[in-house]
Formats: structure tokens, sequence, C-alpha cells
């Protein structure tokens, strides 16, 4: 009923604008169209500042490493760089040293994000539970969980597993707490919905709780894909034999610091794709989930 | 109309306890609502209005007394009793007709056959093809009227509204009371309203509760006329007899709150 009254108030208002002639139709359109114009500009011009700031830090790096301005053995260049890169991924000896890392990564940031979650869903589920374990969770938040590191290494061996470890050490306890918290935060009126209905507990949890969380639980995978880049590399700085935070560990080590530049703009370019990658993700799986 | 009583509420009363303390809440609340009656429960805020109805849907335990449906006692919440709350409290990651379908998947009877009965009373209730939309797309008045689809489609044989009129503007607050008498006249449904609108309850109501407060407990009741009991809400406000009966229930509800004033 109310849906019809729209559509004719729509088509009301519609006669009205071209009873009042075409100069007003015209009049509204041409607002719009300086509009968009407008913000078009905007768009155009930050992304033409973003490329010119891009392209002068580029050239007065490589002015500086050149002309020795900077040593270049230290701070070396773009074209140092690129050449560097280049010649590894046309030879193929980089390529198993980005599949470790990104194989890492990957692994920590669903795992840690998975992990968090059931365990937000133990506390949830036995209140106390979450009462006794409190003021560990707020401890073993503050502590830098990177210095256990040599421990889950003596104890599990250097490699892919004591790696995914520590990733998890960082990324488990912070993705526990944000999730509880959002479990609890939860509009009691949406519980109320389903216990008049005589729901159980699991079905609340499925029906209400879980699917009311699933924006923040996306949020902490943003997150937690950061973290665990913060993991590995630190992990591979301890063990690994494979991996870019080994070649940069390496790279030091030998004084080679194209090396550990090259490996530092793989990350930041295997790393912003990782996160565009979740975004995507983030974006298909809320169609139709909108707050109101 | 000579059916037995749906709901007996037999000396209720439910004391609520925190770091504070225990307060009590409702004292000693009888009353007897019978198959097809539509009763209203008004009074001032804190005269636990709200609390009787999580009484009556077993979303509390009675602290004493207790609350019989069809005579058997009420222990919890079940598919006989359907609630409406002030706000729609539609998921708002759930389509319409998802959402109106959550009692039926939460009792197990969520089949083809069930869905279509689902649209039907979309239909029914002013929302047609709306199902596949969400919540978001929707107005106010539109989404209470999906909590209502959501409330009947259990096919629950007494109805609780807590103030499901309260958040909505005027003429969508008339239309929505409009559609829920007529809609509960219809199926032959027994219904409790919570309401702090006077004029609401007269309008809807076979028979007006006033509650006292600081316990609430039964301060008044008031049987409507046959002229306006048998009108719809819109026709019952223009009935000549209303501004009598608004007036004495006005009155009723004054002196239970210059009593309160009169102490302060």
């Amino acid at each position: 009923m109310d849906e019809r009254k729209e559509e004719e108030s729509v088509g009301a208002s519609k006669a009205e604008l071209t009873i009042a002639g075409d100069k007003k139709g015209a009049w509204l359109s041409r607002l719009h169209e300086s509009y968009k114009r407008r913000t078009a500009r905007i768009s155009a011009a930050a992304l033409s500042t973003q490329g010119l700031l891009l392209v002068l830090f580029v050239a007065a790096w490589e002015l500086a490493g050149k002309n020795r301005w900077v040593d270049p053995l230290i701070f070396s260049y773009p074209s140092k760089i690129a050449n560097q890169l280049w010649r590894t991924m046309a030879d193929g000896t980089v390529w198993p040293h980005i599949g470790m890392t990104v194989a890492e990564t990957v692994t920590g940031f669903i795992l840690g994000t998975l992990i968090g979650t059931a365990a937000a869903a133990a506390l949830w589920w036995f209140p106390f539970l979450a009462r006794v374990l409190d003021p560990y969770l707020v401890v073993l938040n503050s502590m830098p969980k990177v210095a256990l590191g040599p421990i889950f290494i003596v104890a599990l061996g250097p490699g892919f597993t004591s790696i995914v470890i520590i990733t998890l050490s960082i990324t488990v306890i912070i993705t526990t707490i944000n999730i509880y918290n959002r479990f609890r935060e939860i509009d009691s009126g949406y519980v109320k919905v389903v216990r008049l209905f005589g729901a159980s507990k699991a079905q609340l949890f499925r029906l209400v709780i879980l699917p009311g969380s699933f924006p923040v639980i996306i949020a902490t995978l943003k997150v937690n894909v950061g973290l665990a880049w913060i993991g590995v590399i630190v992990g591979e700085f301890l063990v690994a034999k494979l991996g870019l935070g080994y070649l940069i560990i390496y790279g030091f080590q030998v004084f080679n610091f194209t090396l550990v530049l090259s490996s530092l703009v793989i990350i930041a370019a295997v790393a912003t794709l990782m996160y565009q990658l979740v975004a995507a993700i983030e974006k298909r799986l809320m169609e139709g989930w909108r707050e109101r | 109309m000579n059916e037995g009583p749906v709901l007996e509420l037999q000396q209720l009363t439910h004391v609520y306890v925190n770091e504070k303390g225990a307060s009590l809440a409702v004292e000693g609340i009888n009353l007897t609502v019978r198959q097809g009656e539509f009763v209203s429960l008004v009074g001032p805020s804190g005269c636990g209005k709200t609390t009787v109805l999580s009484l009556l849907a077993g979303l509390l335990k009675p602290t004493m007394g207790k609350v019989l449906l069809h005579g058997e006692q009420v222990t919890g919440p079940s598919s006989q009793v359907g609630y409406m709350l002030q706000q729609d409290y539609l998921f708002p990651w759930r389509t319409i007709q998802d959402n109106a379908a959550i009692g039926l998947e939460i009792n197990g009877r969520k089949t083809a056959a069930s869905m279509r009965q689902v649209d039907e009373l979309l239909n029914e209730l002013g929302l047609p093809g709306a199902g596949g939309r969400y919540p978001y797309e929707l107005s106010g008045g539109m989404r209470q009227r999906v909590a209502l689809a959501r409330m009947l489609a259990t096919e629950p044989s007494v109805l609780l509204l807590d103030e499901p009129f309260s958040a909505l503007d005027l003429h969508i607050k008339l239309q929505l009371e409009e559609l829920v008498h007529e809609t509960l006249k219809r199926r032959n449904k027994t219904a409790v309203l919570v309401t702090h609108d006077l004029s609401e309850a007269a309008a809807m109501s076979d028979r007006v509760i006033v509650l006292g407060r600081n316990p609430g407990r039964i301060r008044a009741e008031y049987k409507l006329p046959d002229g306006i009991r048998e009108a719809s809400p819109i026709a019952a406000r223009r009935h000549s007899g209303f501004q009598t009966v608004f007036e004495e229930l006005w009155k009723e509800l004054e002196s239970e709150e210059g009593g309160e004033a009169g102490d302060g």
C-alpha cells in the first residue's frame, strides 16, 4: 500500500516537472553536471599530485645515489634496485622466496582470524570462562609476543610451522578480544527476537551473534593481514633459509643493501595486493549486509 | 466469548535483584483474558508494564504467582505466544522473506509450503513483492509490518504487543493500528497491548487495565462500551462517546500520577 503511494508521488513530481517546462529540468541537470565536473577535477588533481610525488622521490633518490650525495652502498638507488629485481625474477631465484613468505602470511592471517573467532565463541558460550580468563587476556595482549619467537623455534624447529606460530601469537589474542567484544555488543533487541521464538543457544549464535559480528570479523581479517606480515618477517629474520625476510637479513649480513631494498619493494607490492584482495572479498561478502 | 480463559495471571509478583538491592517491580496482579479479547495495559512509566509482558512471554520467571496459558503454566517462550517490540529489529543481513520466516526456521518448520504462506502473509499486510528486498530499503512503517508478519508467521494464539506503534509517525501509526486491529479480529487472536498512549489503548481495546507504580499493581479496570469496542481504531476515535472514555481514563491515570506528585 505504502509502496504504491510512493510511486504515485514520484509520478506526480515528474508530472509537475514537465508542466513547469524543460527549463526546470535543464536547470537541475546543469547543477548535477557542474557538481560532477567539480569532483572529477579534484580526483584528477589528487591523482596527478600523487604521481608527481612518486616520480620526484624516485628521481631525487636516483640522482642522490648516482652522484654520491648519499652513500649508494647503504641507500642504493632505484635503477640498481630495478635491475636487481629484473635479474632475480628473470633467473627465477626470487620466486621461491616470494612463494614461501606469501604462503606463511596467508596461512597466518587466515588461521589467526579463525582461531581468534573460535576462541571468542568459546568465551561467549561460557561466561564463567570469560570472567576467569579476562586478566590473562589483558596481560597477554599487552605483551610483545614476538619475544617468544625463539622459544617456538627451539620447540618446533626452524621452518614454516614455527613462523606461522609466531604469526598466530601476534594475531590470535587481539582477534579474540575484538570479536568477543563485538559478540557482547549485539543489540539485546535482536537477541530478544529469537529468544521469544524459543531459540537454543546454538541457534542464537548462528542466527544472530555470528552474522551480526560479520563486519567486525572481516575488519579484523584486514588488520591481521598487516600483523601477519610483521610475524612472518620477524620469524624469517630469526631462522629461515627461504623467504623475503631471509633475503633482507642476508642482505644486511653481506652488506648488499640493494637486495634489502628490493625485497622491501616486493613486500610492499605483495602486501598491497593481498590487502586489496581481502578488501574485494569483503565487498562481495558484505553485499546485502547494511547497517540501518 | 464464552470459551475458557486463554491467559490467567494469578497473584503475579516479580522482583528485580542486582547489586543495588532487590526492587519489587509488580505485585499481586490478577487478570484473566478471554479468547479473542484485546486488552491494553496503560500506566505511568515505571509501573512494570513491560515486566508483565515479559512474564507473559516466559522471558522472565515470576518470583511469586504464575501465568497460565490455556490452563498450563508458562515456563519459557513458546510458539503459542507472539511478541512485537517497539522497534522492528529486522536482521539487516536477511531478506524481508527470511526475516518474516525466522520463527519458522527456529522451530524447524521452514518448508516450501510455509514459505508460500509467509509470502501470502506479506501480501496481506500490504507488502506485495517485498520478500526479496532488504530491511534498509523499507520505511519504518513498512519494517514494522514485516515485524507483524514475523510474529504472525508462526501462528501464535496469543499476541503480546510492547508499544509497537510508539516509534512511528502519527499517520503511519494510525494506519498500522488499523491493520493490526483488523488482522487480529479476523483471525480471532487474543492480544495484550502495552502502551503509554491512552487514545491508542481506548481505540484498540475491549478492556483497558490501568496500572499504578511502586510497585506495579492493577489500579482500575475499564470496559469499553460496545460501540467503541466494535469500531476500528480510526472509527472509534470519531465515535461520539470516545472523548468521555478518554477523559475517564485520563482521570484515572492522573489520580495515580497526582498521588505520586503529592508525596514528593
